[in-house]
């Protein structure tokens, strides 16, 4: 692997492990976040 | 009639649960088998400087619009696309506007359930020891990969030789209207919000047995991480690279694909949410879950250890490093020559499985809402109608498999060109017609981070800015061969190219005549409360 592969490498895999990390933080230092913070798989489609 | 919205039903019972549940809810295909494929095709590692960029300026803030978008129109009263266009464009032409996002998920739909079925086909095959008695024999895993899919001749899936992979097709398209029609959708894609954490724990197994894996003819582990990221040293090759709108088409693409945005999905999804429902925590979470999960797993594993096992030579063929052949032949390839390659091989293509079933449900889910807010019938005419219309499809394409033409002419169709064309009015639609004041307070109302006010001008200006400069210059450069090779398909062969380009056409005027009717029944737009 040359420099510029390890540059790219580490730019890409630290922003997106940080980015991560940070809205794990976020979710989780977040009081009631359980109750607002929504995916596909939860929301009602009405489906029944 | 548009309904009013009810809260959504369940809460998840712990902040762990949501982070699984938002984290885990676009991971799948996309970041495990199409991104380095997109990746080694694209440049190696210049092709993230178009995949950061477009991440930036149009993943997270076309997420965060759709998301926003949906749930602005939801409140209005409609859950699908052209209802939600035509509530916030107060024109009942509106609703054509919003048609794109109802037929794209559709027909991906059509040919999205044969790679749902060839994941559960490749799982069996590991299970049952088919695929590893293979060895290490390209060749041969490469004729499975033919002959499952019928890809040397047109019908060749109806024949005896295909019917085995045909029937599995039938089986996963059952299973996902079974459900739909059941309405236990929802129960089986909470199962598999627990089902993908799986899929990422054996992504980290298997990149664990890659990477100290010992180097073979001289190939090591770090050789095959520079296939995967080393950028191109020659400055007249990084310049071409970059310089080619194909690159940058592909990895906003990608970016589409994997995020789950442009298709119209989000914005059904998102308009049952309540005002004060977080979309930005939950849009942007998932959107670094995808990330995270392409990146960091996605980058790590096929590519570094398929150059590893392969070597060189065999990955500088273009066809080899596709999504399919790479997923289909190349992964099984390295799976049979890795120890407890068998086991790995059928958990990682069942959870590949399990999480393109969740995918493909949520493909219906915008027709669905479409023909019951716009026909005024229930769930369940709603379901046979799409089923007759997407088993019409499947089967077109599974039949005419030579060459995956129609299966790539749908997709060309679908997922580079509508897609790029729906984002953008999407973009255009939520920031100057909903517009920046107003769009801003919608994206922060519920939201449990602040969002920044740049991000107003991005989706403004920069993100439509950027859409339609490298989609003009890429449609300038791709259009005129794709429709010459319309007219002109190879001698002797049928126009399977024109046919799947009139199937299209078909499926556009079935749900333009439901619009139609629809925009009978809805409320005249110019009425309705503007708010």
């Amino acid at each position: 692997m040359t420099p510029a592969g390890w540059t790219v490498f580490l730019v890409a895999v630290s922003g997106m492990t940080g980015l991560l990390i940070w809205c794990v933080f976020k979710v989780v230092s977040t009081p009631g976040s359980e109750k607002h913070l929504h995916s596909p798989a939860d929301i009602d489609t009405h489906d029944h | 009639m548009p309904m009013d919205n009810q809260p959504p039903k369940e809460t998840w019972n712990t902040r762990f649960g949501v982070i699984l549940a938002v984290t885990g809810s676009a991971v799948g295909l996309g970041n495990f088998l199409r991104f380095p494929g997109q990746a080694a095709q694209n440049g190696g590692g210049l092709f993230m400087i178009p995949y950061l960029i477009a991440f930036v300026i149009v993943g997270v803030p076309l997420a965060w619009s759709e998301w926003a978008l949906g749930r602005y129109g939801g409140r209005m009263g409609y859950n699908s696309a052209p209802g939600i266009f035509r509530r916030v464009l107060h024109s009942r032409k509106g609703a054509y506007v919003g048609m794109l996002g109802t037929v794209m998920p559709v027909l991906i739909y059509t040919y999205y359930v044969l790679v749902e079925a060839l994941c559960l086909y490749y799982a069996w095959h590991f299970l049952t020891g088919t695929i590893p008695a293979l060895g290490d024999s390209v060749e041969a895993v490469g004729g499975f990969f033919v002959q499952s899919l019928g890809l040397g001749a047109n019908g060749a899936l109806f024949s005896a030789d295909g019917a085995p992979f045909l029937g599995v097709v039938f089986f996963c398209f059952l299973l996902n209207f079974f459900l739909i029609y059941r309405g236990i959708n929802q129960g089986i894609e909470k199962f598999c919000l627990y089902a993908m954490p799986l899929l990422v724990i054996c992504a980290f197994i298997v990149l664990a047995r890659v990477i100290p894996l010992p180097a073979v003819d001289g190939r090591g582990i770090l050789d095959g991480l520079g296939f995967m990221w080393n950028p191109a040293t020659q400055d007249g090759l990084i310049r071409e690279t970059l310089a080619n709108p194909e690159v940058w088409v592909a990895a906003t693409g990608q970016i589409f694909f994997s995020l789950s945005v442009g298709f119209g999905l989000i914005l059904t999804y998102a308009s049952y949410l309540k005002k004060d429902d977080d979309v930005a925590l939950s849009s942007l979470t998932s959107v670094a879950g995808n990330g995270f999960c392409e990146v960091v797993l996605g980058g790590l594993i096929a590519l570094p250890a398929a150059f590893i096992f392969l070597g060189p030579v065999f990955l500088s063929d273009p066809g080899n490093i596709g999504t399919f052949s790479l997923g289909f032949v190349t992964l099984p390839n390295v799976f049979n020559q890795m120890p407890a390659g068998q086991f790995f091989g059928f958990l990682f293509f069942f959870l590949l499985f399990l999480s393109a079933v969740t995918s493909s449900l949520s493909m219906l889910q915008p027709a669905i809402a479409l023909l019951e807010e716009g026909l005024g019938i229930t769930r369940k005419p709603s379901v046979a109608i799409l089923g007759f219309v997407t088993l019409i499809g499947t089967l077109f394409i599974a039949y005419f498999s030579a060459g995956a033409t129609a299966l790539d002419t749908v997709d060309f169709w679908m997922a580079n060109f509508f897609i790029f064309i729906f984002a953008t009015v999407q973009t255009l639609i939520f920031g100057w017609v909903i517009g920046a004041k107003r769009g801003y307070e919608e994206l922060c109302a519920g939201a449990e981070i602040n969002i920044p006010r740049w991000i107003m001008p991005m989706i403004q200006i920069v993100s439509p800015g950027y859409l339609l400069i490298i989609f003009g210059f890429w449609a300038v450069g791709r259009l005129p061969g794709r429709i010459q090779g319309m007219f002109n398909p190879p001698e002797g062969e049928p126009p399977v190219i024109l046919m799947s380009v009139g199937f299209i056409l078909i499926v556009l005027s079935f749900f333009a005549f439901v619009i139609a009717r629809a925009n009978q029944r809805w409320p005249d737009p110019q009425q309705e409360t503007r708010s």
